[in-house]
């Protein structure tokens, strides 16, 4: 059998909008990050070296929103230099928390935030990757997880397609063994409308699922309000839970609205 | 002929069979719920512990009793024993002149399933039946089900979720096990009824501080299940049950489970028969090894009916019914037998909590007009 084709693949990472917490998940590899090191030449990566090769790249794995005009041409400057576009976390896949300013006044924040908000350049909203450009492979999470991630790019470096689960955490936290903290402690969990992908880590450690890698592939959030209410959440709690890293996926965002249109006024309230 | 074992003296059952090589695996209180896992002693299991089962609900309470065994069945089956969550097939290794599988040893395993209920025997005589006798058969479950000794233990209630009586699998156990205990509680008195169930059986009870049952024991032991059975927490009129599941495929029913159900797959995980799997190929980043691995997959996934151009149940309408029509009507045609024993997990550990037995009696009803 020929071993693998002995040109090193490039790899490059870009980073958008975000924290850079995904990209660490990379450098959190430190068992596998000499392997890897062996396997790919890195042509960017600006977390772990300011080297940086010029492309076309074979993979490149993208952290991040758009927020700017500016990352709207970058990112179409990427997209034409990568043969693989792998998105990497809930910013990239979903625009990430900070696409909470897509239901509000972005110019009234600035005003709030900045002396001089004249000097602030910034779209009205955050939005994912694959609203710009096509992508061809998702990894979800706030952040990634780092067995996903290398399971992912050893796939693509064996020219494999790499098999990401889309369905529920549920299927994790039963594979896992564990107790459903749902059912068994009252503890309102997002876990069977959120994408697979951590190993049902929250509910291993007897939290409820937060929904960081978003909502799994059927997700049906209006018939989980039944045990979310069950396990007492306010449609206030539930409203909140899923408005964080993945609150503009079309999902969540949904649920969150079914669930604000339930809160009655308060009585003694404004309005 | 049936003996009496003190309950003092249950701990010399789980000795003996420590002695005799085996694991031992039983109800052991964890996390807010009774699991199967290990039992080094009799002090090791949920003593004056009771479930409080119900759709989409489960809690542990504890009662002013010592018994051993008044709770019924967990989120866990002895699925997970033999038919394992995930386990790895075999590895390639590429080499200078091409490559070499390596499978991964045949599973050894002696274990003794300690306080199985009726229920659960029945489903692991469903699971033999298509992993060992059926058309494809599994030699890894076949190993890990060859050396295995079966304490029954006969319920004293049954869970609010419970309709084994109903299946014709409960509450009490009548083969399938080596031995079979009867717990039996009355003021200053707590022992178990044994009952025999094969050789091996036999040659445990004898090294057990035991005496012969006398037959208000017996009968004692007797009423138990027989009050356990009028207790089901649930029922389910099977007469004609699969024929009136495949007749009403269009019933509007469906539409209304489709409503509640998340396609989350939580049923036919805790489902002690569901035996669905998916294999999974990885390769290392060196290029230079790659592995096989299975794991339990469920009908409510897209990827379970994809094919090329996509998943064929794609809605969770189309989902629900694959998974309780299999489970009550296409089993008989495949297997022989119902795919369902009553024991109630999936509607306890459904986290909406829907109820198959509710669910199947309202498609087997004739379509309302209008
Ligand atoms: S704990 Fe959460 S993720 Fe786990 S099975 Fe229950 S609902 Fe699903
Ligand atoms: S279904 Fe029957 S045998 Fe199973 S736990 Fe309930 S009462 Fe016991
Ligand atoms: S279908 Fe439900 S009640 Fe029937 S055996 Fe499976 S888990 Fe138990
Ligand atoms: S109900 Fe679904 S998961 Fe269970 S055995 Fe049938 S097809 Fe498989
Ligand atoms: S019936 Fe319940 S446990 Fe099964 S997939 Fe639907 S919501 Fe999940």
């Amino acid at each position: 059998m020929p071993t693998r084709k002995k040109k090193k693949p490039k790899l490059a990472v870009f980073k958008f909008a975000s924290c850079d917490g995904c990209q660490l998940s990379l450098l959190d590899c430190e068992d596998e990050l000499l392997l890897l090191a062996d396997a790919v030449r890195i042509a960017s990566f600006a977390e772990a070296s300011s080297g940086v090769l010029r492309g076309p790249y074979d993979i490149s794995l993208v952290e991040g929103s758009i927020t700017t005009l500016h990352d709207v041409e970058r990112i179409r400057e990427v997209r034409a230099q990568s043969r693989v576009l792998v998105t990497i976390g809930a910013c990239a896949t979903a625009g990430g928390v900070q696409a909470l300013r897509n239901f509000r006044d972005v110019k009234e924040f600035a005003r709030i935030v900045y002396a001089r908000p004249e000097y602030i350049d910034t779209l009205a909203t955050s939005t994912p990757i694959a609203d710009h450009v096509k992508v061809d492979y998702e990894l979800r999470g706030c952040p990634i997880d780092k067995r996903q991630l290398l399971a992912v790019l050893s796939a693509l470096l064996s020219d494999r397609k790499p098999s990401i689960a889309s369905h529920s955490v549920c299927v994790q936290c039963k594979l896992r063994g564990n107790v459903c903290v749902m059912v068994a402690h009252g503890t309102p969990c997002l876990g069977p409308v959120t994408h697979a992908g951590c190993g049902a880590l929250c509910p291993t450690y007897h939290r409820g699922c937060y929904g960081c890698f978003g909502p799994a592939e059927t997700t049906h959030t209006g018939g989980l309000e039944w045990a979310l209410v069950a396990a007492g959440a306010s449609h206030e709690d539930i409203a909140r839970t899923y408005a964080t890293f993945n609150a503009a996926a079309p999902p969540f965002r949904r649920a969150q609205e079914e669930q604000l249109v339930q809160i009655r006024p308060k009585e003694g309230g404004r309005g | 002929m049936p003996v009496v074992l003190a309950a003092a003296d249950l701990d010399a059952l789980v000795q003996a069979l420590a002695g005799r090589g085996y694991r031992v695996l039983g109800p052991v209180a964890r996390d807010g719920a009774i699991v199967i896992d290990d039992v080094r002693r009799a002090a090791d299991l949920p003593i004056g512990l009771e479930d409080v089962q119900g759709p989409g609900r489960y809690r542990l309470e504890r009662r002013e009793h010592d018994a051993f065994f008044a709770f019924t069945v967990g989120p866990h089956s002895w699925k997970q024993t033999f038919h394992v969550p995930v386990e790895r097939l075999f590895q390639i290794r590429r080499q200078q002149d091409g490559f070499s599988v390596i499978p991964d040893a045949a599973p050894r395993q002696r274990v003794a399933l300690l306080g199985a209920r009726a229920c659960e025997i029945h489903a692991i005589a469903i699971q033999d039946r298509i992993l060992i006798h059926g058309e494809h058969p599994d030699p890894r479950y076949a190993a890990r089900r060859s050396d295995v000794f079966v304490v029954a233990v006969n319920c004293r209630r049954a869970g609010n979720t419970c309709f084994c009586a109903s299946m014709g699998t409960g509450p009490r156990a009548e083969r399938g096990f080596d031995l079979a205990l009867t717990e039996l509680i009355e003021p200053g008195e707590h022992r178990f009824l044994v009952e025999i169930g094969s050789d091996d059986g036999a040659a445990v009870a004898a090294e057990l501080p035991v005496r012969p049952a006398n037959p208000e024991e017996i009968g004692a032991a007797a009423s138990v299940s027989e009050r356990t059975a009028a207790a089901m927490g649930r029922r389910l009129d099977t007469s004609g049950l699969k024929e009136r599941l495949q007749k009403n495929l269009e019933h509007p029913r469906w539409d209304d489970v489709a409503t509640r159900c998340l396609a989350c797959g939580n049923c036919t995980m805790v489902c002690p028969t569901c035996f669905c799997t998916e294999f999974e190929d990885t390769t290392d980043l060196a290029g230079e090894t790659a592995e096989r691995t299975k794991r339990w997959e469920s009908c409510f996934t897209l990827g379970f009916s994809h094919v090329h151009g996509g998943s064929v149940r794609s809605s969770i309408k189309a989902r629900y019914r694959q998974w309780l029509t299999h489970k009550l009507a296409g089993w008989h045609d495949q297997f022989g037998t119902s795919g369902c024993v009553g024991c109630g997990r999936c509607i306890t550990w459904c986290p909406v909590g829907i109820d198959i037995t509710e669910e199947a009696a309202a498609v087997g009803l004739p379509k309302k007009d209008g």
